[in-house]
């Protein structure tokens, strides 16, 4: 993949407003921000509701996927259109969930909602109403999602990305700082991940910064591009967003999300910890 | 807006004897910018976290304990920097005055 085939402008976006083969989706980490006004024609999924099981801790499963998809209007051969707030990384997450269940198309708003917004373009209320359809998604692509026995293995061989704050990699905040600190888990980090802020990937107004500049940054922190690399984060999202940059942006073979994250992670028993600002020994 | 009291966000639920909270309010002149966004910067200028702001312009991190920079992005208005300081057990309100 490349910038060209996996991100598209604020502009592009504009003047396909009224094409039917191209369905612009919301996915925000705030679900209520698409009640607030959304972009002409988008419909919205709410990742909470829409894209997780209600009782495991996991996705929906495929025939829920493709449920989803057909209620909301969604054919197989649609150009599928993701944006969302702070950086896409909502947006980012689904992106990768509708690679992880095989759809063809898909594009990031490059900004997303609020380079939109910063932009001064228009919002509206306006509910959009698309027919039904009949979707078939893909078995999940277990090649693009760790699972945690994958992870601990990578210790030391692969290259661990831990996309969380450095006061979060480091242990002296167990989540993003817009949440709530109480959590069951220990802090701190995977042995020998590297930190590398999925922020530092998006530019101030939320585009992604130039190929060679996200490069650079990633080589920066230790990252071994003839390597295979696992990105994590505390539930999966924000490191959705790493995923997008070095498999779709940069074209690097072989990186997969760990979506069970720090989460799991922190609260498993028998496993490796590192606390401070070192990435530590394997 | 739901949850909108005076000196912030309603923190019913949020044990804030356990937390840092930072919180305030966006406005231009005095009215509240409800589509501006907040960004939480680290001690070292690292992007921690980012919020928009409610209908009412308000806006809520809980950082850890120590010294922070809130960055506003708002239509129309050039970027405003505020630093600010965070302690476990306290709410560190913020007024953001956009030009």
């Amino acid at each position: 993949m490349t910038r060209e085939n996996s991100l598209v402008s604020a502009q592009w976006v504009e003047e396909h407003l009224d094409d039917p083969k191209i369905v612009l989706i919301e996915v925000d980490e705030d679900t209520s921000a698409y009640d607030k006004g959304h972009i002409k024609g988008a419909i919205k999924l709410d990742w909470t509701t829409d894209l997780q099981d209600q009782v495991r801790r996991d996705f929906v499963n495929k025939q829920q996927f493709e449920e989803l998809l057909s209620s909301k209007g969604v054919s197989n051969d649609d150009t599928v259109v993701l944006y969302g707030g702070n950086n896409n990384w909502f947006a980012a997450y689904a992106y990768w969930y509708f690679k992880l269940y095989g759809h063809q198309d898909v594009k990031l708003l490059d900004g997303g909602r609020k380079k939109w917004e910063l932009d001064s373009r228009e919002l509206t209320d306006e509910l959009p109403s698309r027919e039904t359809t009949s979707y078939t998604a893909q078995e999940q692509d277990h090649s693009i999602r760790a699972f945690r026995d994958e992870t601990v293995a990578a210790i030391g061989t692969q290259n661990l990305v831990d996309v969380r704050s450095p006061d979060e990699y480091a242990g002296r905040l167990l989540a993003p700082a817009h949440l709530p600190q109480e959590q069951a888990q220990r802090g701190g980090h995977i042995p020998t991940a590297a930190n590398v802020p999925w922020s530092k990937a998006a530019n101030d107004d939320g585009t992604f910064k130039s190929d060679d500049e996200l490069r650079q940054i990633y080589t920066d922190a230790g990252v071994d591009w003839d390597k295979d690399t696992i990105a994590y984060c505390r539930i999966g999202e924000r490191s959705s967003h790493t995923w997008f940059v070095l498999k779709e942006l940069l074209g690097q073979d072989n990186v997969k999300n760990y979506d069970g994250s720090w989460t799991e992670y922190g609260s498993l028993v028998g496993v490796p910890v590192v606390l401070g600002d070192e990435k530590g020994e394997a | 807006m739901c949850g909108a009291v005076k000196g912030g966000l309603s923190l019913d639920g949020v044990n804030v004897a356990k937390e840092a909270v930072i919180q305030g309010q966006v406005l231009r002149g005095d009215q509240p910018v409800g589509n501006a966004y907040v960004r939480l910067l680290d001690r070292t200028g690292e992007f921690t976290a980012e919020v928009p702001t409610s209908a009412t312009g308000h806006f809520r991190f809980f950082a850890g304990e120590g010294d922070w920079t809130l960055r506003t992005l708002a239509p129309q208005a050039d970027p405003v920097d505020r630093a600010v300081h965070a302690q476990v057990g306290s709410v560190a309100e913020v007024t953001v005055a956009l030009s």
